[in-house]
């Protein structure tokens, strides 16, 4: 399913629901009576489209650092030869918070996501050691926006 | 910063919360907790900030957003601050950051993530943002995304 096959209540849950909802005992019933639907109509709409990918997730979205944890960004270069077995490495590794094939020389970029920051230092270690690989470790230092919402 | 059952309703909703029409009250019966009391938990830890939104993740590629791509920028120190702030004020760059240069390899201050339809949307919006930066820019490179190869969030450990 691409963004083709989305109809515009589709587009307008996705709109509405990527910036949050309220938490009340009957979240999407503002957004029914908007779209001038029922709830449960609302909600058969989010299970599709968490059931075609459309949407990963719906779920609390934590912050790492008010939790007390700690959030990095990190780079490698992976052969492409070895690029699979890295990225499955990573996919199992619960410090792994995101994971971005991009096309650069730096070719792996990856978030690391841990609610001791003492154990930043150790996961990038780790990385390193399992891989053979250096990593860029480049933590925030200032941050200027986050992910609000994407119009789509 | 979470006590043992703020712990159980994040780990049991980090995965997805019950879709339902109250998935709050049904998340409770399944812990065995009053649903008053998983409201208010949830309410309290979105106003002390460890909750940022309840929300759903957009596949950004599922929604024909097909070229996503991190632009990073060599932006003067002196100025990296208020004109990141300009950046990160654009309606199509999603989060904006200033990280540390590692020289030689890395010359980069400024991140914005940009998305668009298409190469040509998305390279026109980082004209934009070059010109914004003007003269404070010495440098800057796109990395386009290829491929979401994980994409969890941070996950909290059953025990803490």
């Amino acid at each position: 399913m691409r963004s083709g096959h989305l109809d515009p209540i589709d587009r307008a849950i996705v709109q509405s629901l990527q910036r949050g909802v309220p938490i009340v005992e009957r979240p999407f019933a503002e957004l029914a009576t908007i779209l001038e639907t029922t709830e449960e109509a609302v909600v058969a709409r989010l299970a599709r489209l968490v059931e075609s990918g459309v949407v990963g997730r719906f779920a609390p979205m934590l912050d790492a650092e008010k939790l007390g944890g700690a959030v990095t960004l990190c780079a490698m270069a992976v052969p492409a030869e070895r690029f699979e077995e890295v990225a499955r490495l990573l996919e199992a590794m619960p410090e792994v918070a995101h994971n971005y094939a991009r096309e650069h020389r730096l070719d792996m970029w990856f978030v690391l996501a841990v609610e001791r920051p003492e154990r930043l230092a150790a996961v990038v270690a780790e990385i390193e050691a399992r891989t053979g690989l250096p990593v860029l470790n480049l933590p925030k230092l200032e941050e200027y926006r986050l992910e609000l919402a994407l119009p789509v | 910063m979470l006590d043992p059952v703020d712990r159980r309703i994040l780990v049991a909703s980090q995965d997805g919360l019950p879709l339902t029409a109250t998935p709050f009250a049904d998340l409770a019966r399944a812990l065995g907790l009053e649903p008053r009391e998983v409201l208010a938990r949830l309410r309290r830890l979105k106003e002390a900030g460890a909750i940022r939104r309840i929300a759903a993740v957009p596949n950004h590629y599922r929604l024909g957003f097909l070229a996503n791509a991190m632009t990073v920028w060599d932006v003067e120190d002196g100025e990296v601050g208020r004109l990141g702030r300009l950046v990160g004020a654009l309606p199509f760059v999603t989060h904006c950051y200033r990280r540390p240069r590692r020289l030689p390899d890395w010359p980069y201050n400024l991140f914005a993530m940009v998305h668009g339809r298409s190469r040509t949307e998305t390279e026109a919006r980082r004209r934009e943002i070059a010109a914004l930066l003007g003269s404070a820019c010495r440098t800057s490179d796109v990395l386009y995304s290829t491929r979401i190869l994980k994409k969890t969030g941070l996950r909290l450990a059953g025990e803490g």
